[in-house]
């Protein structure tokens, strides 16, 4: 009989994609325009991480996932309203800075220790899930360092693909070069897996799963630690938004035919 | 300062036994500053290899310079949107590279590339590696690094057309056609490959193809969009193409305005049924 898991997944909330973003200088380094203003959503990669988290807990009765959120507790608790209502998790959540300018070493020592100290927590029946990279920082390297700090051997970057078999080895694809995927299998647990967007669909909010989530998020942003999370050993020299406007020619009203071979005729040369 | 560059060709390896190898490899070099190119395989372990070897680490470079004893990196944060620049006092600091840059930012810092040792640390691993298998059910893979043009197809293919009706095959068609016939990479936006009639209809597609906030941001030297509608946050799918066209029906396209060199306001159905003609 296959033993229950625990999922745990890293991720943290991000500006809205839709937002435009303007870089600042802040007396903590550099932040964004109206940072504290801006709405967000938790960081796709991570979204991601978290549904493939819940749909293999699904698999394997007494299975449950841990949310691990490091960001700040105000934004946290707006971001829990939404993500609280697509798949069951319990939260542990680490007051702190989240932003793309941080050092990712501080982020996961924090990382690494509030999910040291979840009760019970039994590294042998472990993942521990993220996504492969966030939208902030954009390094794809904290997962690494929280599983290298959590003495976790085995990780798998960019994965599309986790199939688990009932004897604890789990198979799967990660992206590599050229739209190719490394296939690899893996006996037993723990490891650590960076997904990319894996396969399935953003779960539908669910209100009763809301409510059965926001009876422990309450608790846990209440209880969250403030952690002292910066720029680290890093010194900012610039950070600017490039200017990439070009002088686009708007070409109306002319025969397809005379597009078509503009079209070739520049590919072509 | 002293710097070192590595290269990695190898795809296959497990994570287990690298970090080990690569931080031997870092904690063997003696270099201040250690340039190697950001590949999946490099990308998956010179993180923790670098923090074993008690060396600082950042990724996804896309310049470098030095000047004496400082080294200043530059990088995108907010997924290509900000670029940032910045040094570090810890040493040594690993830099890992945008593969396609790689060669190039060795020769302006004057390093030649030597072979990341693979072996000479050995970790216990639980991993074993299947293989490489294409990530596209359709056959040949559409994501062609090397090519020297992007195309990139939007939501509008899947949209009703002129008749009422959507016209999912003949789009399939259209596009195979011009990959076939133009050599060109694939390119999607998230619309169109998180649409279920989508994934069944364009089989050779995947979520690799997602170029975007939350995809790829490949580097041609030219792109062809097509039937994209987009603002800002997808247009840095394509923020790296030199030279960029477009075919929609929208002259107000938030995808095209400002973005693109040429924006040819037609039905890309038509255009690029003319185009597949010309090539063939």
């Amino acid at each position: 009989m296959s033993t229950p898991l625990h999922i745990v997944v890293c991720g943290s909330l991000v500006p809205d994609p839709l937002q435009t973003l303007e870089p600042v200088a802040t007396p903590q380094g550099p932040g964004l325009k109206n940072e504290n203003m801006l709405p967000s959503v938790l960081d796709p990669w991570a979204a991601c991480a978290l549904y493939e988290a819940a749909n293999l807990a699904k698999q394997r009765p007494g299975s449950k996932v841990t949310l691990v959120a490091l960001g700040p507790k105000a934004k946290l608790q707006q971001l829990m309203m939404t993500v609280a209502q697509k798949v069951p998790f319990e939260l542990v959540a680490v007051n702190a800075p989240a932003g793309g300018f941080t050092d990712a070493s501080e982020t996961a020592a924090e990382l690494a220790k509030a999910i040291s100290a979840i009760p019970g927590l039994d590294l042998s029946s472990t993942l521990l899930f993220g996504g492969c990279a966030s939208a902030s920082r954009d390094q794809g390297v904290t997962l690494q360092f929280v599983a290298e700090r959590l003495g976790i051997g085995e990780f798998f970057m960019a994965v599309d693909e986790l199939k688990l078999a009932d004897d604890d080895t789990f198979t799967v694809l990660e992206r590599v070069e050229g739209g190719r995927y490394l296939s690899s299998t893996c006996k037993g647990f723990p490891a650590a897996v960076g997904w990319a967007t894996g396969s399935l669909p953003e779960p539908p909010n669910n209100p009763q799963t809301g409510m059965m989530n926001m009876r422990g998020v309450m608790p846990a942003l209440m209880k969250a630690p403030v952690a002292a999370v910066g720029t680290g050993g890093i010194a900012y020299e610039k950070t600017e938004v490039p200017s990439a406007k070009r002088a686009t020619r708007v070409v109306k009203d002319m025969p397809v035919d005379q597009i078509a071979a503009e079209i070739v005729e520049w590919i072509r040369q | 300062m002293n710097i070192k560059a590595f290269s990695l060709d190898s795809i296959e390896g497990t994570y287990s036994s690298d970090v080990p190898a690569f931080a031997a490899a870092v904690k063997a070099s003696g270099a201040d500053l250690i340039l190697v190119p950001g590949t999946s395989r490099v990308k998956r372990s010179m993180p923790a290899a670098a923090m074993r070897a008690g060396a600082a680490v950042d990724t996804n470079a896309v310049d470098v310079s030095v000047e004496g004893d400082k080294a200043v990196v530059s990088r995108w944060a907010y997924r290509q949107r900000i670029l940032c620049s910045f040094s570090r006092a810890a040493r040594p600091w690993v830099v890992v590279v945008d593969p396609a840059l790689f060669p190039e930012l060795c020769a302006k810092l004057g390093v030649s590339p030597e072979p990341l040792p693979e072996s000479g640390a050995s970790g216990e691993t639980r991993t074993h590696v299947n293989g490489v298998v294409s990530a596209s059910s359709g056959g040949e893979s559409t994501i062609r690094p090397d090519a020297k043009l992007l195309f990139v197809a939007g939501a509008g293919w899947t949209k009703k057309q002129a008749d009422g009706a959507a016209h999912l095959p003949e789009a399939a068609g259209l596009i195979t056609g011009f990959l076939a016939k133009s050599g060109a990479s694939l390119g999607s936006s998230k619309s169109l490959v998180d649409m279920p009639e989508a994934a069944q209809a364009f089989s050779f597609m995947s979520h690799m193809n997602q170029v975007g906030q939350t995809g790829a941001t490949p580097r041609h030297p030219k792109g062809l969009a097509t039937c994209c509608h987009g603002e800002e946050p997808h247009v840095v799918g394509w923020r790296f193409i030199a030279e960029r066209r477009a075919v929609n029906l929208d002259a107000n396209c938030g995808w095209a305005q400002g973005k693109t060199d040429v924006l040819y306001v037609a039905d890309a159905f038509e255009v690029m049924k003319k185009v597949n003609e010309l090539l063939a």
